[in-house]
């Protein structure tokens, strides 16, 4: 599987003096199994880029290609692309309806045209990933805390069984714990069943600890997009786009100016401790 | 199309209208309003519309993001516009199609009916687009203030109504984020009849319905926390006081509502 | 002096069936005490559901003890008769923005408070000029909420409270909802406030990054306060911080493991550039 943005621009009311150019000039490939993190401040771009990767929003120009074929193709069938592709939007936990949890969650696959006892294989499937007690599947979705109501609806999402999933800011509003929950959750989603994973996220500590690549937008536009190491490398000018790198990043280059021989491409604790260790004894 | 509606949107300028009282603003959208239905031929027409076209330049707002309120009826008036050129009776049909026969009245009540809706539209986003919300219903508080006497709970209801244009627009957006998101679940909003149609709606008025209730919560709680008790012993930072402007405006007001009456008898 | 005491404060939800039988007791506040010093900046930590936010509610009387008592500038909050005046003194901001505020203008919005206390209109425009200066957006003044960025919109709501001229103020998680550069605007508003003002911050946070500039930390858990000091004293103990569901920031985590690892590096390190000096000084 693999998704193509091709020279994809995106204006809003555009002809009118409010027009606004929210995308310019994006090409993006996506590969199978891929993990990534896309990340900019609020208004940069990225929550209307993945809108277009499973085509809720229609570029104004551009083209965009789902294994090789067009998606807005007349014959292409979007709500296909839609089960393929997931999009669990930020605080999806206020897209619960059902009364029951195991309702909820088989509404995606039953909008498949999978028959009930599909669709109610696929729930518990989903449910069980998701890592939620069984005692709750038939409770009201509206009962459970901030943390089981976001994983119920990542479950929604993954019961469609897609090979690929978007999270737009699936931490937002969780604490250290829930958030470290979800990540991890994320994670053994991408490592089990072998999901393609593009996370968007503005902190840049919870995406070094995770992806293999990093898309920055800024403005529009992408300013970056290859590994986290080589971005951080540009840490200044990500301060100059409204973002930051990670502590550590600063950290290990002010230690190599000091003139302690640190690897200043290290992003995560774990990194940092072994290059300064090593550096100093 | 959520996003077109400038109904209930208010757009910041410094202009003459702007800083009128809201109580002429609301008397002159019902005059205007009560001219739409009273005017019958061409010179009517034209007053209605240069009082119009006076209010739009005066109030500084662009002329097209007036319009734009206009895409979101679109349909409305299309509909109510072939109802009329079909259904209109008259005596000897221009066109023919079928069983459905067109009268040169109905084109005329077609056509009247397009202007009517319009205007309306147009007419009345001059005054929430010139007016907050809290300024309107601090008019309408006001201008209603007699019937508390008999136990009518005014500055309830103002405030009721002040909330209520204030989270119209979160509102919206959020309905349009649902609906995305459930979308993005294989759900389907277009196809089907008015039944599956109706049950499809579901996933979406569930979501809404939760957060409108949370977030009413929370204002609630937002409120006390800052001393709301209600209307009682409640000062105004913007007391309405009518100025030399606003007697000027009544005075343009009624002149045009007479003037339109007249010109009705004389069916001009 | 102290202006916001809590003394063996107890708080519980209590979750009745339809016949009123009690369904379920929670205990959100378990015989808290905590004794906040006028003019300071408080930070209170908390994973979600430790009862922080219970306790905030309190200083505002938006909710009452179920056992034990709360003052506010003395005032005990028990006796109705104080609600209105301890609210005046001690404002409330809320998680989310966009529902706390009430009018359709930015202004209006900020006026809102003062009205409803019965200020005169000329004193609440200076008011309002004055909040908004305070918190740097007496230009968006004629703004509608809806048009302004998550951080502008928590300033916002600051300005409202701060037009009521309280004494103390109560921040519940104001953060939470908002990406990084807007919650650096709302923490940079906050201590502004505390330190031109003088007004009392209570800042209540998951996140450990915003407390390290605070007079004093406390930490709840399970609806007690399980650690009270400054920030320093509270992030040298890291492994404490972890049992309590709360994460360390990067570099305090990064020198307590370096620590670990047999570097001679001084305790409860908390910026970049106490790390670099001590790490420099070693090499």
């Amino acid at each position: 599987m693999s998704i193509i943005l091709d020279h994809v621009n995106y204006t809003y009311s555009s002809g009118t003096a409010y027009e606004i150019q929210a995308l310019k000039d994006i090409n993006i490939q996506i590969e199978d199994g891929q993990f990534i993190g896309i990340i900019g401040h609020t208004g940069s771009g990225k929550s209307t880029l993945i809108q277009h990767m499973n085509g809720l929003v229609k570029a104004t120009s551009g083209a965009i290609y789902f294994n090789g074929q067009d998606i807005y193709d007349e014959d292409f069938d979007l709500r296909n692309l839609r089960t393929k592709v997931g999009l669990v939007f930020q605080y999806p936990e206020h897209q619960l309806f059902e009364t029951t949890i195991f309702d909820d969650v088989s509404f995606g696959p039953k909008n498949q045209g999978l028959t009930k006892d599909e669709a109610g294989l696929r729930a518990f499937e989903a449910l069980k990933m998701v890592g939620l007690d069984e005692s709750l599947y038939y409770q009201s979705p509206f009962d459970l805390s901030g943390g089981q109501k976001r994983r119920v609806a990542i479950a929604g999402v993954l019961a469609m069984r897609p090979e690929m999933i978007i999270l737009d800011e699936p931490t937002a509003g969780l604490d250290p714990k829930g958030r470290d929950e979800i990540l991890d959750l994320i994670s053994k989603m991408h490592d089990e069943k072998n999901i393609t994973i593009v996370l968007v996220s503005h902190s840049m500590e919870d995406v070094a600890k995770y992806v293999q690549r990093i898309i920055v937008m800024n403005d529009g536009s992408v300013m970056f997009d290859d590994c986290p190491s080589e971005v951080f490398k540009h840490y200044k000018e990500l301060e100059a786009a409204g973002l930051a790198a990670p502590q550590v990043t600063y950290l290990m280059h002010e230690l190599k100016e000091r003139g302690i021989d640190v690897d200043t491409e290290a992003t995560t604790v774990e990194e940092a401790k072994r290059s300064i260790l090593k550096a100093l004894c | 199309m959520l996003r077109d509606i400038t109904l209930g949107q208010y757009y910041p300028a410094d202009s003459v209208i702007h800083k009128l009282d809201p109580r002429v603003k609301l008397v002159g959208t019902l005059v205007y309003i009560v001219s739409l239905f009273l005017f019958k031929g061409p010179v009517g027409f034209l007053v209605i519309t240069a009082f119009l076209a006076l209010s739009i330049k005066l109030s500084k707002v662009p002329f097209l993001y007036m319009v734009k309120g206009l895409k979101a009826i679109m349909i409305l008036m299309i509909i109510t516009a072939l109802f009329n050129l079909f259904l209109t009776p008259g005596e000897t049909p221009i066109f023919t199609l079928g069983p459905l026969k067109m009268y040169p009245e109905g084109v005329k009540t077609a056509i009247f009916m397009l202007i009517r809706l319009s205007y309306l539209i147009v007419g009345t986003s001059v005054m929430t687009l010139t007016t907050t919300p809290n300024q309107l219903t601090d008019g309408l508080e006001k201008g209603l203030m007699p019937l508390s006497v008999i136990g009518v709970p005014v500055h309830a209801i103002a405030m009721m109504m002040s909330i209520a244009l204030r989270f119209i627009p979160i509102l919206i957006e959020e309905t349009d984020l649902i609906m995305k998101a459930q979308m993005a679940r294989g759900a389907d909003f277009e196809t089907g009849g008015i039944i599956k149609k109706a049950k499809n709606m579901v996933p979406l008025l569930v979501p809404l319905f939760v957060s409108a209730f949370r977030r009413a919560d929370d204002l609630a709680m937002a409120m006390e926390a800052r001393c709301y008790t209600g209307g009682k012993g409640r000062t105004k930072m913007k007391p309405l006081k009518y100025s030399g402007n606003d007697a000027r405006a009544y005075l343009l007001t009624f002149v045009f509502l007479a003037v339109v009456i007249v010109l009705r008898i004389y069916n001009l | 002096m102290s202006i916001v005491k809590a003394k063996e404060l107890v708080h519980e939800y209590i979750r009745r069936d339809e016949e009123g039988n009690v369904e379920m007791i929670q205990t959100a506040l378990d015989h808290v005490n905590i004794d906040i010093e006028e003019g300071s900046f408080v930070a209170v930590l908390g994973h979600n559901g430790s009862g922080k936010s219970t306790f905030a509610k309190h200083v505002n009387v938006l909710l009452k003890p179920t056992e034990g008592t709360m003052w506010v500038d003395g005032k005990d909050i028990s006796n109705p008769i104080f609600t209105y005046p301890i609210r005046r003194e001690a404002g409330m901001v809320f998680q989310n923005p966009d529902n706390q505020i009430v009018a359709s203008v930015v202004e209006e919005d900020v006026g809102f408070g003062p009205e409803n206390i019965g200020v005169e209109p000329d004193e609440i425009w200076r008011r309002v000029e004055e909040s908004l200066k305070s918190v740097g957006m007496l230009k968006y003044r004629n703004h509608s909420p809806n048009k302004l960025s998550g951080g502008q919109k928590q300033r916002v709501a600051i300005a409202g409270v701060m037009a009521m001229q309280p004494k103390c103020i109560i921040l519940d998680e104001p953060t939470a909802m908002l990406d990084p550069n807007g919650r650096k605007e709302v923490l940079e508003a906050v201590h502004e406030l505390n330190r031109k003002k003088g007004v009392t911050v209570i800042l209540i946070t998951h996140y450990m990054e915003e407390v390290v500039d605070a007079d004093r930390v406390f930490v709840m858990d399970s609806g007690k306060v399980v650690m009270d000091g400054t920030p320093r004293e509270i992030f040298t103990r890291v492994e404490e911080l972890k049992e309590h569901r709360l994460d360390v920031p990067q570099i305090t985590l990064l020198a307590y493991e370096l620590k670990k690892s047999g570097l001679d590096i001084p305790d409860g390190i908390l910026t970049r550039e106490e790390l670099t000096e001590a790490l420099c000084r070693l090499s």
